[in-house]
């Protein structure tokens, strides 16, 4: 199969399963026995005023057309006005994804770092003692629950040692950096504001890697046990019996293959933290989408919800696409 | 010391396995020697331990493999206590080696032209600035059109192609030996012959000894110059190809040139009655003497030792020190 062709399947997949996402959240949204009217005006608002709210914000007609405007807002990325803030969901999410994705961003980045190689380390010391310690550590990865982590170690990181921040962006004293990406370790980064950076750094080491923990031993495991495989190919015999030294086998012949499959669960753990960052984002006082869809669903704020979460789908989506992508350029099979 | 060949002398090699059924006790103390570009054949069934053979002189038995004794003298180094760089050193420029699986024997992710260069650059045949058409000039000797290969993913080779480019990498480093692990076994009858000729041709050429080990009583005749048999992990017999065929006198050999359906004699096939022993539990003394007919009291008590009978013709048989060799004739039996 061309490359090509396979991505444009691809993209369209993707469509598909936004459209479905799409659905399910107008669904949810509308079969909740709750009402938005209702929790803003309060209880006993007169039903005049009720009925003008409603009209207001579109609840009266008739659920189809509800939907189309709804889908045909989406597309071109107009979820509505935020019924709490008073913005475009859209302008919302322009303020508070940037803190989402960099915190999605440096988890990744240290998940991969971290699993790729405690997995290496893991399949060349089959058993010992690395070996041990790595799987205790993915164990525990994949069985505790998020918010329990983040807490314990605030507790140690924090109250305890008082090494690191214990929650929020940056220091209640230090100004943002000047708002490019939106992003404090780029933004600070590009205009070399290196007092912010540090600060900002800091503040995002704990709630990444609780974010990325998870993620981290899952991709621990499966690089483990992709090595494991890979190593006892016959293509690594080759590469052995040819003279390569140890280091060139694994890191040249054994991990090229054995990445195939640990770059298909990035795009999936990547998913992952994009639904763990809402009870980091929590934990860690972070300003960021998750925190502001839950603020939104305690507030039935429906725009607010549905417009962040097919947002959300979205980013995985692309997120997916992105590994598809990459993929095809580790692995030559797929290419032709 | 006494060296049988100016090449290769194996002495008593030994190689077990820890498995969870117990200890396979692979290699019981192997004998061989080679001299300078000669041909030798080793046969045996399935599992008698060939391939191990080959692993441990290049150092490449891994866990839960182990040598336990012997000494593998290459030229006048003991290749089994050498340090693991200086045996790097040896794989791939003095000895290289081919295999029974071409296609999964290369790297998938590799183009094979990389692959061959890879090899010299590694053995130091070739700089960076020549290695292009090196690749170019080996892949022509090995009968291909080098531009168009070169560029190809294993994937896109055909079984042939792909042995075609492990004979060249193997090749292309001009090793004094080249081991060749069954190496058309897995191609097609037509591909079988050119692939041997081609490596008859080349190694003939270019001045390699080849070790051949095979399954097929035809490529010993065709192709080697002396023949070691083997059994449950022991050379037992070892004579010039001719020799061996006129006159062989290990009952297991005898047994073995017995099973080979000839032209002109049509079901005759005669397989050796039993089982091939399990090497987790062998039968003490003469692994053979459960299947032999001859065995007699001292048979099951300790191993033979391989001792030359007549000029070049070595035979680890109790019978040859008794009363006489068993030669075919005396079985009832033509002459091969
Ligand atoms: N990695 C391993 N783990 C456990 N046992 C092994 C391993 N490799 C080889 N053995 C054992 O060593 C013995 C010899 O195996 P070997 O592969 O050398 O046989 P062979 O003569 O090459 O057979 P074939 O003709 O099928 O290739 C076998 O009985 C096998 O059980
Ligand atoms: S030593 Fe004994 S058992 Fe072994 S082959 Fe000779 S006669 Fe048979
Ligand atoms: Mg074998």
């Amino acid at each position: 199969m061309n490359i090509w062709k396979y991505l444009i399947k691809r993209i369209l997949l993707m469509a598909l399963v936004l459209f479905g996402v799409a659905c399910i959240v107008f669904f949810i949204a509308h079969v909740i026995p709750a009402d938005p009217v209702g929790a803003i005006l309060g209880g006993n608002a007169p039903p005049e005023k009720i009925d003008k709210l409603r009209a207001q914000l579109g609840y009266d007609r008739p659920l189809i057309e509800q939907f189309f405007s709804f889908l045909k807002g989406a597309v071109v990325g107009d979820f509505g006005v935020s019924i709490k803030t008073n913005n475009p969901v859209m302008t919302d999410i322009g303020i508070y994804f940037p803190a989402t994705i960099e915190l999605a961003l440096v988890a990744i980045i240290i998940s991969i770092v971290l699993g790729v190689f405690l997995g290496i380390l893991s399949a060349v010391h089959r058993n010992k003692m690395v070996d041990n310690f790595s799987r205790v550590f993915s164990i525990l990865g994949v069985s505790m629950p998020v918010f329990w982590i983040g807490l314990i170690l605030i507790l140690i990181f924090y109250y305890k040692l008082d090494w690191l921040p214990g929650g929020g962006r940056i220091n209640f004293f230090l100004d943002p950096p000047q708002r490019i990406t939106g992003m404090y370790l780029f933004d600070s980064l590009f205009t070399g504001n290196w007092e912010v950076f540090r600060d900002a750094l800091l503040h995002i080491l704990l709630p990444a890697f609780v974010l990325g923990y998870n993620s981290t031993a899952s991709i621990a495991r499966i690089t483990r046990s992709s090595m494991l495989e890979v190593l006892g190919q016959e293509y690594i015999r080759t590469a052995k019996a040819k003279g390569l030294k140890k280091r060139l086998v694994i890191y040249r012949h054994a991990l090229r293959n054995a990445l195939i499959p640990t770059i298909t669960i990035i795009g999936l753990v990547f998913g992952g933290l994009l639904e763990g960052a809402v009870l980091t984002e929590t934990v860690f006082s972070w300003p960021g989408l998750g925190r502001y869809i839950t603020a939104g669903l305690l507030s039935l704020d429906y725009p607010a919800v549905m417009g962040g979460t097919i947002y959300i789908a979205f980013i995985y989506s692309l997120a997916n696409l992105a590994v598809d992508f990459l993929y095809a350029l580790l692995d030559p099979r797929m290419r032709t | 010391m006494d060296k049988r060949g100016n090449l290769l002398d194996v002495r008593q090699l030994r190689v077990i396995f820890h498995t969870y059924r117990g200890l396979i006790k692979a290699l019981n103390g192997v004998d061989l020697w080679m001299d300078k570009q000669e041909r030798l054949g080793i046969v045996g069934e399935t599992g008698c331990g060939k391939s191990v053979t080959a692993q441990a002189m290049m150092r490449l038995i891994e866990e839960p493999g182990k040598i336990t004794e012997g000494e593998v003298w290459f030229e006048n180094r003991d290749l089994l206590k050498l340090s693991e760089d200086e045996m790097t050193k040896i794989r791939g420029r003095e000895i290289s080696m081919i295999f029974q699986e071409p296609k999964s024997s290369l790297n998938p992710v590799f183009k094979s032209g990389f692959q061959i260069k890879e090899t010299l650059l590694n053995a130091k045949k070739a700089t960076p600035a020549n290695a292009e058409e090196e690749v170019e000039k080996i892949l022509g000797y090995v009968g291909m059109d080098a531009s168009r290969v070169k560029n190809m993913y294993p994937h896109e080779l055909s079984g042939g192609m792909a042995q075609r480019v492990m004979i060249a990498m193997a090749l292309a480093t001009q090793p004094k030996l080249l081991i060749a692990d069954e190496p058309t076994s897995a191609l097609d009858v037509t591909i079988q012959a050119q692939i041997l000729e081609l490596l008859s041709d080349l190694t003939q050429k270019m001045g390699n000894a080849v070790m051949m080990i095979t399954h097929d009583m035809g490529i010993v005749a065709e192709f080697c110059d002396r023949v070691v048999v083997m059994y449950a992990g022991n050379a037992v017999e070892v004579a010039p190809t001719k020799e061996l065929f006129q006159n062989p006198i290990h009952p297991y050999t005898q047994g073995l040139l017995r099973a080979v359906p000839r032209v002109g004699r049509p079901g005759e096939l005669k397989a050796i009655p039993g089982t091939v022993p399990d090497l987790v539990d062998p039968p003490e003394g003469c692994r053979f003497h459960p299947r032999c007919d001859y065995a007699f009291d001292q048979c099951k008590n300790v191993l033979p030792p391989l001792l030359e009978i007549s000029a070049h013709h070595y035979v680890s048989c109790y019978l040859c020190q008794k009363d006489g060799c068993p030669s075919a004739k005396k079985a009832g039996e033509e002459p091969w």
